[in-house]
């Protein structure tokens, strides 16, 4: 029992079936999954279909947090990507031609690609903070999307296109299934490779592995690269979930909502340590949040706090100090194996 | 003791060249009031227009409405882009008021922060006009008139079609809203129209209320989890079309036909809107129409004239049902 209640993805776990509970209870047949026009249809689904875009992000997020950096430009991707896949859609004679809409999509992710590789460059070849690099292209970025769609929405209509973000494939989302193979990909290359460990090591001390013979340099620029592309292949979900491409709102803040994820799974902001699993979690967490909230009726303006609530709880039971002081009471303070740990790190971050 | 007296003959200089300077431009300012005042003569009004940026289909449409229109009347129109940003609209404003041009209009990115560059257009005798979005300055001295939509009455007459439509039916008709971005003066004050003219009548009830933030995307996640929370939807009352239309693929997605099973009303009247009500997607749509250019010219030219103008002038607008829809849909310029 202890050992289930210490396991780092049990808090998250926790609140997830709690925000579910609610809904349960608030909502008449919210578990119903049923068949409609073939394809699966439910709440469940939403949260899934509609969480799809922020785990992606949040799993490049993940990666890059690992090796103690950040990426502020993943919002910034999304709406690039999406504007130009759906602009070039737009260009097309036929839009429902698959080759035309490969294209496009070939050409979006290429790009995200490159704005991906672009933030690594900045923090390895110029050294530049991650914060400060990626902050660059979060500004710029919004701004380049904007040039694309002339500060337009795209409007398109092709169903090949649909299919990323509103599509099914077998009774199931085409999102999930994306989603679904990414993260297999990543838990193979971080996993099963060596490139976890490597990226464990170098946000545990970039230093220490240089003069262990770790590149530094190629991990850094194999995440940020892959981030880039999470953002891009969320861009075109959500771009395509409403055919259309929004240069000023796509990915709005989804930075924050994906350091968020990130953080509720479990993974340190000082870097060395992450969880892919515990990350889809916590974007689950937020995106079934936000599906609590409409369906339960939060006033608009209550929203945000009622978020922040919900996320402080979070937060503080993931803290081990918190949880030995308040839940455990008095019993275990002097073993309390896991509070030195936070005061270690602490004082690793300030030296 | 030094100090004191170099910073006096300081002060007294800078006094010189301010008065020397507001003296010249007190007296530029009458020459091209006169001139103005001659009027209809054969001095060219010359307008500075600051506009917010191009943020939608709606705004492009406002630009060209504007730049069609001053050249239909004869107006010389200096126009700059502020690509959402007070300070650059603050910039322009002041460039027009060095160029010294006749009459100055723009429409505020933000509500405040506006009463120093105003001030400095009144101290050049130059007028102001605002267009589609207020100011929230006290001194209402500082402008002559703010041109621009009504959101409280397009928000009454979107329930009035709802109340005419329900008015042989005793049922209770179930509605869910999707509002604009929290706290935004379109959606707070089309949210109290509506409100005021369906309260009225208790068989209408509001079933679920979310933001969808003007957008697309929001407005489709909103309404795919309306629709598993509310069992019976009768009615969607969004703010705009965009939420609207992402709205419409949720009720698809759901099975069900949105303008039958579900009625659609919404505001503003773009393209694509237009488009989905001519295909019976949407039931009616409450213009908000950018296409204020005329107006503002008339207003200009009547202000220049010396006359009075009303403090508020409300643009023109109409609304569409989905016949009127089809008509109008061929020469819909956004």
């Amino acid at each position: 029992m202890s050992r289930l209640l210490g396991h780092r993805l049990f808090w998250p776990s926790a609140v997830l079936a709690a925000l579910l509970l609610v809904n349960v209870v608030f909502t008449n047949g919210f578990l119903n999954v049923q068949m409609k026009d073939g394809h699966l249809y439910g709440s469940l689904i939403d949260i899934v279909r509609f969480g799809a875009p922020l785990i992606l992000v949040a799993l490049g997020m993940t990666l890059v947090i690992a090796t103690g950096g950040i990426d502020l430009s993943v919002g910034s991707v999304v709406a690039i990507a999406g504007a130009l896949a759906c602009l070039r859609i737009s260009l097309l004679g036929d839009q429902n031609s698959v080759g035309g809409v490969l294209g496009a999509i070939g050409l979006a992710l290429a790009l995200s690609l490159v704005l991906g590789l672009w933030n690594g460059v900045l923090v390895t070849a110029a050294g530049i903070q991650p914060i400060i690099a990626t902050l660059i292209l979060m500004v710029a970025g919004r701004g380049l999307a904007q040039l694309i769609t002339d500060g337009q929405i795209i409007t398109i209509n092709s169903s090949p296109y649909k299919l990323i973000g509103g599509g099914y494939w077998l009774t199931l989302p085409f999102g999930i299934i994306i989603v679904a193979a990414v993260l297999a990909l990543a838990a193979f290359l971080t996993r099963r490779l060596a490139l976890g460990l490597l990226i464990e090591s170098v946000g545990g001390n970039a230093k220490a592995s240089r003069l262990a013979g770790i590149s530094a340099r190629g991990v850094l620029l194999t995440v940020y690269a892959f981030c880039g592309l999470c953002a891009g292949i969320a861009g075109l979900m959500i771009s395509s979930n409403v055919s259309s491409a929004d240069g000023n709102n796509a990915g709005l803040w989804i930075e924050l909502d994906a350091i968020l994820a990130v953080v509720i799974g479990g993974t340190s902001l000082a870097g060395g340590r992450f969880s892919l699993g515990g990350t889809v979690l916590g974007a689950l967490v937020i995106q079934t949040l936000t599906t609590t909230i409409y369906s339960i009726g939060v006033p608009p303006e209550t929203t945000l706090l009622f978020k922040a609530l919900v996320v402080t709880i979070v937060c503080l039971l993931q803290s081990p100090a918190f949880r030995a002081k308040v839940l455990h009471g008095r019993r275990r303070r002097p073993s309390a194996s896991a509070r030195p740990v936070p005061e270690e790190k602490k004082a690793s971050v300030s030296a | 003791m030094l100090r004191k007296l170099s910073s006096l003959i300081l002060v007294g200089v800078a006094g010189l060249a301010m008065s020397g300077c507001s003296g010249g431009g007190g007296t530029d300012g009458a020459a091209t009031g006169s001139s103005a005042g001659a009027g209809g003569g054969n001095d060219k009004i010359v307008m500075g227009f600051a506009q917010v940026g191009a943020e939608s289909g709606w705004r492009t449409a406002n630009t060209k409405s504007i730049q069609e229109s001053a050249a239909q009347a004869g107006i010389e129109l200096k126009f700059s882009d502020a690509q959402q940003k007070q300070e650059n609209q603050i910039k322009a404003i002041r460039s027009y008021i060095q160029q010294k041009v006749d009459i100055i209009a723009f429409s505020p990115v933000v509500e405040s922060g506006w009463d120093t560059v105003l001030k400095e257009a009144q101290r050049a005798k130059i007028p102001v006009i605002l267009t589609d979005r207020a100011v929230d300055s006290p001194d209402k001295s500082l402008y002559k008139t703010f041109l621009g939509s009504d959101f409280v009455e397009e928000g009454r007459k979107a329930g009035q079609w709802l109340v005419d439509e329900y008015k042989d039916s005793k049922d209770p008709v179930n509605i869910v809203e999707l509002q604009g971005t929290t706290g935004s003066a379109p959606a707070n004050d089309r949210k109290a129209g509506f409100q005021e003219v369906i309260g009225a009548d208790p068989k209408f009830k509001i079933a679920a209320s979310q933001t969808g933030d003007f957008t697309r995307a929001k407005g489709k996640e909103v309404m795919e989890a309306f629709l598993k929370s509310t069992p019976k939807i009768d009615v969607l009352f969004a703010h705009n079309d965009d939420m609207g239309l992402g709205a419409i693929e949720a009720i698809e997605g759901a099975g069900k036909v949105p303008g039958k099973d579900i009625k659609i009303v919404t505001i503003d009247a773009v393209k694509d809107g237009m488009q989905a009500l001519a295909d019976g997607k949407i039931n009616y749509i409450v213009e908000c129409s950018p296409l204020l250019g005329p107006q503002l010219m008339d207003l200009s030219k009547k202000v220049l004239a010396g006359e009075q103008v009303e403090p508020r002038v409300v643009t023109e607008e109409t609304t569409f049902t989905q016949e009127q829809a089809k008509q109008a849909l061929p020469e819909r310029k956004y």
